[in-house]
Formats: C-alpha cells, structure tokens, sequence
C-alpha cells in the first residue's frame, strides 16, 4: 500500500538498525512519547533491532492511559443519567473506573455511544432535543481542534443541550515533568508526530536548551522511528541536544495555525491531574469563560468530584518509564486486558497493553 | 430445589451482567463457553470442539450445526442477514468436509418491519440457499413488540453429509502441516462498519459473503490428505489461529507478508486503528494440510472462483505449545494474541 509499505521495507529497517549500531557507542535512554510510537516498536520488534546499549522507555503519551480516575467516575457518572446520551471515542469505554467502565453502564441501560469526531455528537444534541448529549473530550493537542470545532459550533449554533467533559491534557509539560523528576532517566526524546502535525514544535526549543536533551519530532511508522532513534543518538553521541524533525512529510515548525486558533479560542491552558502521576500545572486545556456554559462537569454538578487512585497499578511509574510494563509484579497475573489494574493494560495506545497483546507472557 | 443451587462458573463479581464482548468472538466469549455452556452441557460430542459436530447414524456420518444472525444493517455492500445466515451455516458445516443438504430457518421479526425488505431478505435467503445447493426444509416464525428486536435476526440450523475418510479437526493438525487461506482478509467487517458508521472509501468495500462448500469438495476430491479446516468469522483471522492453538496444543506461525489484505481494506483498517488479523470475514477459511499436499492443495484453491487469491499463510511448528506467532512485515518475531473484546476505534 503506498505511503505505508515504504516505511515498513525490511531491508531499509536492516540498514537503519546498521546505522545506529554503527554510531553507538555509549548506553543511551531514549523516551518515545507516544503510545502510538510504543504500539509500532512493540508491534514490530523494532527493539529487537536496536544496540542493547540503546533503551526505550515508553512515554505517556496515551491519553486514555493519563485520564484521571475521577474523570472516568465523572463520566461514568454522568453516562448513567437516564437522560443523557453519552458519546465518546472507542477506547476509553473500557477503561476502568473506580467501580465499573463506560461498557458496563451500556449493559445496564445507559445509552453510551461510540463516535468518530465530536462533531457527530452535535448532530445527536439536535436530533434530540429533550435530551442531554455529552461528549467525552479526551486526548492531546491532536484532537483538542476537532473537539474545540464542535463546542464553538454549539455555540454558533444556539445547541443548549450539548456538552463535554474536558480531559485534555498537553505534551510539553508532561516532558518537563519528566525531565524535573530525581528518577529521570531520559536523555533525549522523540516527540509525538501527530502532535507536532497540530502545533509544530516551536515549544520543544526551551526544553531541549534548559534540560539539554535532544528532541526528534518522530513519525510512527517503523522506519520513521528507526530514523528518528538514529537521528537522536547521532546527537547525543556528538554532544548536541537539538530539536530536530525527521517527520517532515507531515509536520512544519509552526504545524497547523487554523487549528491552533480554534483551540485558544475555546480553550484555555489550565491545571490537570493526569491518572498515576498526579496534578501537573498548566498541563491541560479547559474551556474559556466564554464557553463555560459547555463544561459537563459544572453542567452535571461532578466538579467537586475528588476519587483516590488504588495503590496496586503502577501505571504512573510505567507512563513516566521508570518501569518498563513486565517489571510490574501484577502484569499479566491480576492484571490483563479482561480485569486491567489500569487504564495502561487498557488502551490500544497503553504500554502494558503492546506488552501484553505482542510479547510472550510471563 | 437446594440441588440446583450450583455456583455459576463465571463470578458473579466479574461481570453481573453479559457484555457486547461476550459474543464478540474474544476471549470474553471463549470463556462463557468454555466455563459456562460447555461445564453445563459437557458431553463427547459438544467436545469435538468445531464449527459443526459429526455425528454417526447408523451407517450414515453427518455434520450438525447452528448459528445466529443479528448484523446491523440488515443490507450491506456485498451482501444481507438473508445470504449470511445461508452462507455462514453452509460454511460451518463445509469446515468438516461435508455436503451441507438442509438448513432450518428461524425467523425473529420486530413488529413494524417493512414487509418489502422482508421479502428482500427471503428472496436472498432463496438466491443463496440455491447455489449453495441445500434446502431450507423447515422454519418457524416469531414476532416480537416493537422496541423487543431489532429489526430482524435469524437463526439457521443445518445438516450435512459427510462422504469422506478424513479425520478433519483441530485434534489431527500434526507437527510441520501447512495452512493455507483461499483469499484477502477482512472484508465482512470493514463493509459492515463502514456502512453502520456512514464512511465512505474512495472504492465501496463490498463483504467476501461466499458459500465455501465447493471449493472445499474440490480439495477433498482431489485427494488432499485434508487435517483441519476452519472458517474465519467474528474474531478474524487471529482468533482462529488461536482456536486451533489452544485444540490442538500446537505452536502456530504466521508470515506477515504472505496474508493477503485487499487495499482498500488496509487504508480503512490504518485510519480507524484496526488490525485487519482481526477483523470479521465470512467467505474466508484456512485449510491445514501436509505439506507434502500443499502445492497441490494450494493450485485447487486457486483454479476456484471463491480461492483466487489463496495464498500459503504459515505453518505448525514442531514446539508443543499453544501459541500463535508472527513474523512481522520486518522480519522480527512476536506473539499474534487473541483480542479480549470487540476491536474499539481508537482517539488519534
């Protein structure tokens, strides 16, 4: 298939791998920091292909895996209002509240529906007028334009009945986070490519320069990411911590300007706890004043909503890459995708989940 | 009544309630049928564990089976709930090499159905049941409330019988057999959800819905030394590869590369974050042979109208563990795992 098959040509993926055995020469962490990078390297073995000197840890880039346990609550919550037709994307109705998932309000009535783009949601607030529709806006800056679109069409449209819970969370603060931690083990990065498609990476600039890392904004075909590993030990073999683009056939520096507009005009940067790790500051998007009224949280009476997370997952450990996903002690034993810990074992992006849907079992 | 009071084998505490993924054909399937139907029911037939039971008559040796249809929408590029309901059981009993003869058809029918788009599906239900050469020998009908169905379901049974010599189950696969697939992958499903969820291709995705008993008379006519047969359904490819793993107690391994995946079904697969190995099929089997019966196997698949595109996917390995490998696209090795529930879209 074009644009696919190219970048998934074995002897290209051999002469990569030789290239960066060729330039190695030292023990180098490298975080991917999307859960799509992780399923491709786990999918295709690509660390198999890799120096053993060269770690990959995998990043929190999953934004069903960085969810809150009290936003999953609040949705729950909400889903099982008889008055309410609750839409979300696939992947989070199976990730685990405290007491139940999304798919389980299904089974007992609630009328949870799985959607493609908010914008179809908008389209079920006016079909259905003596109802409540809420869309579950989850995700990175990659989908913040689409759900920031169906809000501000809401309210261009004068849709009373239609409403989101806000779960965005942001990519350069979660790296910072990273970096400012006494555990930090990650010397270079390759960023999200799909992030970078949306707001181009004039943001990684003050991060490579202040934790003096190396940033390659990084596709998420196998040889885009052999490339971009390539790319990023080359320069911390030599010494440089840059920001470089090995994803250029998608993203430019300023990335997407349209949809950058149409996320601050509806949005706004805010604090936001993300699942196993805790609040960060300034690490998500929440709704301007202006489109206030849109927030399901405040709408449905859930934002004093406080849910403490269970002490056995280590999700947070995982997602910051302390733990790689089988140094877990319950990974594959009390934790599988039939009964997850976690929203890790969880998510088609979670790492626990490439680990346990690609590698053998413990 | 104390006696009756047995502890149901899924916990209660699990799941209190049954889950869409518990007829998705993943693991949450596999596990009421295995703790609950099969525990309940457990005898020598019900253990045969395969598409459609053989059962002994006296002299005569038929195959037996059943199943239930309930896709929405009703009418598909490629296809209808008519047509599947012939072509899945035909299939089901093709899987044990025999002769389907006769099918029941039972009817579930939500009040308010249109009778036009009844009569689309019977005369679809005719059309297929005519070329898959079986009879629909008897039926019963049901009516429910509006609001009770959705629409329509159906249910067929079928019998078959079996002419052949051949041990055809997951038990006889044998150490370095060889599987082969008599076509592209993935198709059903890709037409079905793109026809539920309104998404349009730049090529309509037509279902692979096909009566499979021919091409599988074909084989066994030519001589094949056939050991299994098993038709790919809801979970794909990958959970019938695991099926047969876990029956036969064998490592299986797959090459990536050879199995076949039409274009258009690869595009729709990238941009909904689907995996083609599990998506749903309905016209698509794998036959188990020796591989001293491979290329031969493989030229009677390919001469048929339904096996154009067959392609020899993998093989048993000499390990006795249950498990399914696969050599990626890159050469590298990795397990290829049953999915737990329903394949779920994912956010980016």
């Amino acid at each position: 298939m074009k644009f696919i098959d190219e970048y998934r040509d074995a002897d290209a993926a051999r002469k990569y791998s030789e290239l960066i055995h060729n330039i190695t020469t030292k023990n180098w962490n490298i975080m991917e920091v999307c859960g799509g990078q992780t399923h491709a390297i786990v999918k295709f073995g690509l660390d198999e292909l890799l120096p053993s000197g060269i770690r990959l840890i995998h990043g929190p880039g999953c934004p069903v895996c960085v969810t809150s346990l009290e936003l999953i609550d609040k949705s729950i919550e909400i889903a099982s209002n008889p008055n309410v037709i609750f839409c979300s994307f696939g992947d989070m109705l199976r990730v685990p509240g405290s007491k139940k998932d999304l798919l389980q309000v299904k089974a007992e009535g609630g009328d949870v529906r799985m959607m493609y783009s908010p914008l179809d949601a908008i389209k079920i607030a006016k079909d259905n007028p003596g109802k409540e529709v809420v869309f579950f806006a989850v995700g990175f800056e990659t989908t913040a334009p689409a759900n920031a679109m169906a809000v501000y069409q809401a309210k261009e449209q004068g849709i009373k009945n239609f409403s989101i819970l806000v779960s965005h969370v942001l990519v350069p603060p979660a790296m910072e986070a990273i970096l400012s931690s006494k555990e930090n083990l990650v010397q270079g990065f390759l960023a999200a490519g799909h992030v970078c498609a949306v707001m181009g990476y004039n943001e990684y600039y003050p991060i490579a320069e202040k934790y003096k890392v190396p940033v390659v904004v990084t596709g998420f075909e196998p040889l885009d990411i052999l490339q971009g590993i390539h790319m990023c030990v080359k320069q911390l073999e030599e010494g440089r911590h840059e920001v470089e683009n090995q994803y250029s056939r998608a993203v430019n520096k300023e990335g997407n300007l349209n949809a950058q507009n149409i996320v601050s005009r509806v949005f706004k940067v805010g604090t936001r706890k993300w699942r196993g790790i805790g609040e960060i500051p300034d690490s998500g998007l929440v709704l301007q004043d202006e489109f206030i009224e849109y927030d399901a949280s405040l709408k449905f009476g859930l934002a004093d909503l406080v849910v403490e997370e269970p002490k056995e997952c280590i999700s947070g450990i995982i997602l910051q890459g302390i733990k790689k996903p089988n140094e877990c002690e319950a990974f594959g034993k009390i934790c599988t995708p039939e009964h997850p810990l976690g929203a890790t074992m969880v998510s088609s992006e979670g790492a626990c989940a490439a680990y346990y849907r690609y590698r053998i079992k413990p | 009544m104390k006696e009756f009071n047995l502890q149901c084998p899924i916990p209660i505490s699990d799941y209190p309630r049954v889950l869409l993924a518990h007829g998705g054909g993943g693991k949450l399937m596999h596990n009421l049928i295995e703790k609950m139907f099969s525990a309940a029911f457990s005898n020598d037939i019900l253990q045969q564990d395969h598409d459609s039971v053989q059962i002994q008559i006296d002299s005569a040796k038929i195959a037996y089976t059943t199943d239930s249809y309930v896709v929405k929408p009703i009418f598909f590029p490629g296809g209808d709930i008519g047509s599947l309901a012939v072509n899945g059981t035909v299939n089901d009993l093709s899987m044990s090499g025999a002769v389907p003869k006769y099918l029941s058809l039972g009817l579930i029918i939500e009040e308010g159905f249109a009778m036009n788009h009844l009569w689309l599906v019977v005369q679809s239900i005719a059309l297929a049941a005519g070329a898959a050469g079986v009879k629909i020998a008897t039926g019963d009908t049901k009516v429910v409330d509006k609001g009770k169905g959705d629409g329509i379901f159906i249910n067929t049974s079928g019998i078959g019988l079996i002419e052949h010599n051949l041990n055809i189950s997951p038990k006889n696969i044998q150490n370095g057999d060889v599987i082969i697939i008599n076509g592209d992958i993935g198709r059903h499903g890709i037409a079905i959800m793109a026809e539920r969820e309104g998404l349009e291709f730049e090529h309509t995705i037509e279902s692979d819905c096909a009566p499979l008993n021919e091409i599988v008379q074909n084989i066994i006519n030519a001589g094949i030394d056939v050991h299994c047969l098993r038709d790919l359904t809801r979970g794909g490819l990958s959970s019938t590869l695991n099926e047969l793993a876990s029956s036969s107690l064998k490592e299986i391994i797959i090459d990536e590369i050879s199995v076949p995946v039409h274009e258009d079904v690869r595009g729709a697969c990238e941009i909904l974050g689907f995996d083609p190995m599990y998506v749903a099929n309905e016209g698509k089997f794998i036959a188990i042979v020796p591989a001293k019966d491979a290329a031969k196997c493989l030229e009677v698949m390919i001469a048929h109208q339904y096996g154009a595109d067959s392609s020899i996917i993998g093989r048993i390995n000499s390990a006795d563990e249950a498990i399914v490998k696969l050599k990626s696209r890159i050469g590298t090795m990795r397990i290829l795992d049953m999915l737990s529930g329903e394949q779920l879209p994912r956010i980016c």
